[in-house]
């Protein structure tokens, strides 16, 4: 692995990692599928194709954080906010 | 304006977890719980460092009162983007009664100390939904309140506050200084991210008892009894409308 992306795809999989603790099927099963993931990939030698697979990985980042945020304010306006308004 | 603003963050029982009462009926289980910050506070926190970043305040203070892990909300709100925060020790009994008035004490002793122009929380707190001490904040100050708050625009020494109520949208001009609660769609509140939350270790938290503040904790509340709601009966599947009008006359609802 190239090294100066080695930072960036440890990086990319640490805040996986920290965010699939949420994951609504269980932290356990995020980790299972994100190790699998990436080791699919751990012979990728081209730089360029390890700098798309990385934003793909960002890609994920930002729509767990979106699913993260909807399940929360769905949940809230649910019970918070009378539905016949 | 460039002043302090004070936000009040909650440790509380995580949202999506399933609540579980007691078997003696004093409370609900919150040992080895999933607990998080009070979804309300997070976007008031939130709204805070959008201030701040806007350059309209020029500090943010994150406060929360509770036990030894209280802390870790503050760290989330440090994360967020607060430059520090202030640890209110209660535990133990105190801890256990600890509400709404308690709290609104605490809060008005550290705006006189901390010297802040603004006070933001939460509407209300997903654990007790109280909806209660961001207005007795306000009374105890003698500041003005724009509570239920889904737009606020500062506007020289004032405060426009669009509110949500039964009916629609109010809005109002306050003076400051001011205590505002947040309602659910006053903003999106961003993410704790793992660099920011390793930045945040650096951040201080001071550690104050509220005796230091002069404030007595006794409550006057005592709390009876905690129990599930009602089970939600079963519905019943009917073949025809004269079944249906015939089960209606039944239950003496016809």
């Amino acid at each position: 692995m190239a090294n100066p992306l080695k930072g960036e795809v440890m990086r990319l999989y640490k805040t996986l990692l920290y965010l699939g603790r949420e994951y609504p099927k269980g932290a356990a099963y995020f980790r299972e599928r994100l190790k699998h993931v990436f080791m699919k990939n751990k012979d990728e030698t081209d730089p360029e194709k390890i700098k798309q697979l990385v934003a793909r990985g960002d890609h994920v980042i930002k729509e767990l954080e979106a699913l993260y945020f909807l399940r929360k304010y769905r949940a809230m306006k649910k019970r918070y906010y009378d539905p016949e308004k | 304006m460039s002043g302090r603003v004070l936000v009040g963050v909650k440790r509380v029982i995580d949202y999506a977890v399933k609540i579980r009462v007691k078997p003696d009926n004093t409370g609900v289980v919150t040992d080895g719980v999933k607990h998080s910050m009070n979804p309300f506070c997070e976007i008031a926190v939130e709204e805070a460092v959008k201030l701040k970043e806007k350059k309209l305040v020029k500090e943010v203070v994150a406060v929360s009162c509770g036990p030894q892990q209280s802390q870790e909300t503050i760290r989330t709100a440090l994360a967020m983007g607060a430059d520090r925060g202030i640890h209110v020790e209660v535990s133990g009994k105190d801890y256990e009664t600890l509400g709404p008035l308690q709290v609104s004490k605490i809060m008005a002793a550290l705006a006189k100390k901390e010297d802040a122009q603004i006070i933001i929380l939460g509407k209300q707190a997903i654990d007790d939904d109280c909806n209660q001490t961001g207005q007795m904040t306000a009374a105890l100050l003698d500041w003005p309140q724009g509570t239920f708050a889904s737009e606020v625009t500062l506007d020289g020494d004032k405060i426009k506050v669009v509110r949500e109520i039964d009916g629609g949208l109010e809005t109002i001009k306050i003076n400051t200084p001011a205590v505002l609660t947040a309602d659910l769609r006053l903003n999106t509140p961003r993410y704790a991210t793992l660099p920011n939350i390793m930045k945040a270790k650096k951040k201080k938290i001071a550690n104050v008892k509220p005796a230091d503040l002069g404030v007595n904790l006794t409550s006057k509340l005592e709390v009876l009894r905690v129990e599930d709601p009602p089970q939600r009966q079963a519905g019943m599947k009917v073949e025809t409308v004269e079944d249906l009008v015939g089960k209606l006359k039944e239950s003496g609802k016809v």
